[in-house]
């Protein structure tokens, strides 16, 4: 049986923080950094735990500004 | 598996259109223009337009959408869109020609030649934006304001005696005979978004087909004008905008 996982890749410069993305998410992959803000000063989103990504690209949908590129892969439970 | 060993042999599932470019948008954090551009660029793309799709820009907060999205793009003043997009269809009848308006410029200013283009089934697509306020002034009242929402203009809440009733600009346009297709969509989640590139997509080809004028409303969100954060004012939208402005397709012919 294999299983799906995924991987999100944030354009954190074009980021604006809105918080959209995390909401979304329903694997809770996605936060807004705490301690960095990018160029324009807005904390930007991290996947904080990339393990859990499913690939559903829920994020990347609900973003207004594209800043999330999704990839997905199967994963055979032998090389897990 | 690691993240980059996903990036690597797995397959790309979503990324920004082709069509949208790296100028960072002007838009407030949240914004939901942003989704409706992102939808245009799709859809667009998708149906092989790029090189034949031209679109009316307004004034309000879409005015920049010709800094965004890579088709050919027309500015007109205040409220114009439809009348522009009227005449660049009868030149040009093979393309996509579709306006982008606010709630200001459409419902506002623009009510007149928005009607008149549509009751004279122009072949043309009205995208508009009801946020209920002028968000790029700083949140006035607008025409679609709700009953009792507070503005900067109506600081107690539209009052219905003093200002009048919200405008349903789409109830009205769906009773002309020049409209195809009228529907009402909203942005604020995954299957809302999927549901309301289908009637986007939907619109441009009925209007590509010449049967008419199509007019697609979306129901979105302006968190700096309500002055909520953009998780907020996606509930209120849903609260307080589903229950006056009903999401749904209006006329399907």
């Amino acid at each position: 049986m294999g299983k799906i996982k995924g991987a999100v890749i944030v354009n954190t410069e074009r980021c604006k923080g809105c918080n959209l993305c995390v909401v979304a998410c329903p694997t809770g992959t996605l936060k807004l950094s705490e301690t960095e803000v990018n160029h324009k000063g807005y904390a930007f989103c991290c996947d904080v735990h990339p393990e859990n990504c499913i690939g559903c690209a829920s994020c990347a949908v609900v973003c207004p500004d594209g800043c999330i590129t999704v990839y997905k892969a199967k994963v055979d439970d032998a090389t897990e | 598996m690691e993240k980059s060993e996903i990036i690597n042999k797995g397959t790309l599932v979503y990324q920004k259109p082709a069509l949208m470019n790296d100028t960072p948008m002007h838009y407030c954090p949240g914004c939901s223009h942003g989704v409706v551009h992102k939808l245009i660029a799709e859809v667009i793309a998708e149906m092989g337009m790029a090189d034949k799709a031209i679109g009316i820009s307004p004034v309000g907060c879409g005015v920049f959408i010709y800094h965004y999205i890579d088709i050919d793009w027309q500015e007109a003043a205040h409220g114009r869109a439809p009348a522009l997009a009227t005449a660049i269809k009868r030149l040009l009848p093979d393309r996509l020609v579709f306006t982008y308006q606010g709630d200001g410029d459409c419902a506002g200013i623009g009510t007149n030649e928005t009607i008149h283009s549509l009751n004279r089934g122009e072949n043309i697509t009205i995208i508009y934006i009801n946020n209920a306020i002028y968000g790029m002034t700083g949140g006035q009242m607008a025409p679609t304001t709700l009953l009792g929402q507070k503005t900067v203009t109506c600081p107690t809440g539209r009052d219905a005696k003093l200002n009048g009733f919200p405008l349903k600009l789409t109830e009205m346009v769906a009773q002309l005979e020049g409209t195809s297709y009228v529907t009402r969509q909203s942005v604020h989640n995954v299957a809302a978004i999927r549901k309301a590139k289908r009637a986007l997509r939907h619109a441009f080809e009925v209007s590509m087909q010449g049967k008419g004028s199509c007019f697609v409303e979306f129901v979105c969100t302006c968190s700096s004008g309500w002055k909520l954060s953009p998780e907020k004012a996606n509930q209120w939208m849903e609260e307080n905008m589903f229950p006056y402005y009903k999401i749904g397709d209006l006329k399907d012919e």
